[in-house]
């Protein structure tokens, strides 16, 4: 094929190879469709559910992978697209209205309102854009690391309780798995310093270990009171417990912890010192580049939207709120006040982000240790006092 | 545990064209040598063969965001040599260019000051905020950054009848903008954790040193070209020199914010008392001062800024000694670095306000 010079040819290009691909997948899918028995008869009802859709959800209902199937609640709804669009959105939510705290304009042209469309833009640019890794990194860990931030961040999806009815799995000791799987998120932090064999990664990925950890306890020591208080380790038992009173108004003190603790968590300013510009360039993302890179982003944010559903379900009463659609649709209420407060959640953060400067680590360590691990236990003292005096009607409600 | 050393700078995001060679303990800076001259462009010899005119827009170079301040001992050079009266008009002229200088620069020090602390929205709204004056200046002279405004005897051009309304817009507006500045950038606990108590330079410390400009009022020390040696019309202007007792890194911050209330001040009051008449003397380009000596200063935004001019009766300057700011404050970096935690290093040093192509000259 000739050498591309011009854009005409470009597009030329990229014509014959999306017109090679939908070609594959025309034959892939037309002998998949007459050589399964199972699925012979899917143009049959393609062109019947044409007037009536119900016929199409009933026969993919059969497949196993409709609408109540556990296919659908992971792939889809409460799961990984759904997290995915709410974190693309919230990119470009928070570029938006930190432009506006700042006087400037913002994402504008991609998209009809105020560039809405720029994360995908911004998706497009990086798929496109050359994959390089440093010449001395590990190049197994270097690559695997975002695909491990991505998962990390999924893997909290599958036990955050959207409502009562519509959930990935329910499981007696869900917070320990939450728990659990935040773990996971300093030692990606640290494989990818690690894998980069680069300085700044390496000091970057360091001060990311170093500040979970001395926010993890401080973290695991308010959601205790939370469960305390509950009487359950079920992340759906302890929204429940909430249907009369949120836990932050009898424990504004845990809320706040772990407020802050989350804050850390994240590397959200004014904790990102993992990736502190002016000290170590972009800390362990500096050698990440193109889709890895994105990858990375992708997972930081659906990690946040998870993180910021865990602290609703905990503190700000899940899915509860008053009921003002119709009987029939009690899920989708529910589902619409846990996304609410979510997103309140979000923006909060967000607004944090362009009201402060960054902590030393030192400073950071310090007010760590110190003053948050007091807090939250000062926290599970007063949890004890309201289970001990029964003033929370829920209280040992297993 | 030995020391390490660390090169930080020229291309590090945190230093500017220079470099800093940081010896560490742990994390800990033990002594901090400065490197600079990676912008050293030889100004001095470069004005003997310029002339007269010709080094106007030169000598604003070294420092472009200050360039008013830095063509004030020039222009006061020649016209000594030369024995000239510059018309008062231009004089008040000259004062409202100079102080809208002092605001620029002082705004965009805040706003690195902010990148470096790790503060987005304190990079944007001085930036932004900054751009109503470089608007101002560009209504009087034209430019938007090097002005090229001061002559030898006068000023390039009178200003637009405009000028003083949107003037007073304009400080209007930033007085309120102030107010937020402190509230949401001064007053923040995080901000002040990360400059209160530190850099600490003494007001011995400050003298020994020879320190200049805001960072020697911050030490404590009410030392002011414009109110010792009173040059222009500052002496029939009313305005204060703010100073601190701290000599902290935020206090030096601080001593920015009132400097630029200050020059607001002299803003508004110059534009009311300002004289009508003409704006400079008619050289015909001949600017050719008799032999002789001559040695002037002025406050420019960073500090005294000194010309020691040495005329044969040539067309160009003979001999030309520039005594910037920024190099005079690059001796309290190492003084004040030392002992700091190494993510201290850059709010620390930027709180100096040291500008590298300054100091090269």
């Amino acid at each position: 094929m000739s050498e591309i010079r011009t854009f005409p040819d470009f597009l030329k290009r990229l014509s014959i190879i999306l017109g090679a691909l939908v070609l594959l997948i025309i034959i892939i899918f037309g002998v998949l469709i007459y050589t399964i028995p199972a699925v012979s008869n899917f143009n049959d009802i393609l062109l019947e559910s044409i007037g009536n859709p119900i016929v199409m959800l009933d026969y993919l209902d059969s497949l196993g992978v409709g609408i109540n199937s556990l296919f659908f609640k992971i792939a889809v709804f409460p799961g990984y697209t759904w997290a995915a669009l709410i974190a693309a959105e919230v990119i470009w939510f928070e570029r938006k209205f930190l432009a506006k705290m700042q006087l400037r304009v913002g994402p504008l042209y991609a998209g009809v309102i105020g560039g809405i469309l720029q994360p995908i833009a911004d998706v497009a640019k990086l798929i496109f854009k050359e994959m390089i890794s440093p010449g001395k990194s590990d190049k197994l860990i270097f690559y695997s690391v975002p695909l491990l931030i991505n998962a990390v961040g999924a893997s909290l999806l599958a036990v955050l309780p959207v409502s009562d009815g519509w959930l990935i799995m329910r499981s007696d000791v869900s917070m320990l798995i939450v728990f659990a799987v935040i773990g996971f998120v300093p030692i990606s932090v640290l494989l990818a310093g690690w894998a980069s064999n680069s300085k700044f990664p390496f000091v970057g990925a360091l001060r990311g270990l170093h500040q979970m950890i001395a926010f993890e306890v401080s973290m695991l020591i308010a959601a205790l009171s939370v469960v305390l208080l509950s009487g359950s380790l079920d992340l759906v038992n302890i929204v429940q417990a909430q249907s009369s009173v949120w836990f932050i108004v009898l424990m504004p003190i845990g809320a706040v912890v772990f407020f802050i603790t989350l804050l850390a968590e994240l590397e959200r300013i004014p904790f990102d010192l993992p990736e502190a510009e002016s000290e170590i360039v972009m800390g362990y993302l500096t050698e990440y580049s193109s889709m890895a890179f994105g990858n990375i982003q992708l997972g930081t944010y659906i990690r946040f939207y998870a993180l910021s559903g865990i602290f609703t379900t905990l503190f700000l009463g899940g899915w509860h709120g008053p009921q003002f659609l119709p009987a029939g649709f009690e899920i989708v209420n529910q589902v619409e006040w846990f996304t609410l407060k979510t997103l309140l959640v979000m923006v909060i953060i967000i607004i944090l982000r362009g009201v402060n400067p960054r902590f030393r680590i030192d400073q950071l360590l310090r007010f760590g240790w110190s003053r948050l691990l007091v807090l939250a236990f000062l926290n599970l003292f007063i949890a004890l006092l309201i289970l001990e005096m029964n003033w929370f009607p829920f209280s040992g409600g297993i | 545990m030995s020391e390490l050393t660390v090169n930080i700078g020229p291309q590090h995001p945190g230093s500017g064209h220079f470099r800093l060679i940081v010896k560490l303990d742990g994390d800990k800076i033990v002594e901090v040598i400065p490197d600079p001259g990676y912008v050293h462009r030889g100004d001095e010899k470069v004005s003997e063969y310029k002339n007269y005119i010709q080094n106007i827009p030169h000598f604003e170079r070294p420092a472009i965001l200050d360039a008013s301040n830095m063509l004030f001992p020039y222009v006061h050079a020649v016209e000594d040599l030369m024995k000239l009266e510059v018309p008062v008009r231009g004089q008040y002229i000259r004062v409202i260019m100079a102080e809208l200088n002092r605001i620029i620069s002082h705004l965009y020090y805040f706003a690195i000051y902010g990148i470096f602390v790790g503060h987005s929205t304190m990079f944007m709204w001085p930036v932004a905020d900054r751009e109503h004056f470089i608007d101002l200046a560009q209504m009087i002279s034209g430019q938007r950054v090097g002005f090229a405004f001061l002559l030898p005897g006068g000023v390039r051009n009178d200003i637009p009848e405009a000028v003083k309304e949107r003037a007073n817009e304009a400080c209007n507006y930033f007085e309120k903008r102030l107010i937020e500045y402190e509230r949401i950038f001064m007053n923040n606990p995080i901000f002040e954790k990360r400059a209160k108590g530190m850099g600490i330079l003494s007001k011995e410390d400050a003298i020994k040193l020879g320190v200049v400009g805001p960072t020697l009022r911050a030490s404590g020390v009410k030392s002011d070209i414009r109110k010792d040696e009173p040059y222009a019309v500052y002496d029939k202007l009313d305005f204060d020199i703010p100073v601190s007792k701290d000599g902290d890194s935020w206090a030096r911050a601080w001593i920015h914010i009132e400097e630029m209330r200050q020059s607001m001040s002299i803003i508004k009051q110059a534009l009311k008392d300002i004289p009508s008449g003409p704006v400079k003397l008619n050289l015909r380009g001949q600017i050719r001062p008799p032999p002789g000596e001559t040695f002037s200063r002025a406050e420019s935004s960073r500090g005294a800024v000194s010309f020691y001019l040495i005329s044969n009766g040539g067309m160009t300057p003979y001999r030309l000694r520039m005594i910037t700011p920024s190099f005079r404050n690059l001796r309290a970096i190492s003084h004040i670095t030392k002992g700091l935690l190494l993510a201290d290093l850059p709010p620390a040093f930027w709180s100096l306000d040291y500008w590298p192509v300054e100091a090269d000259r």
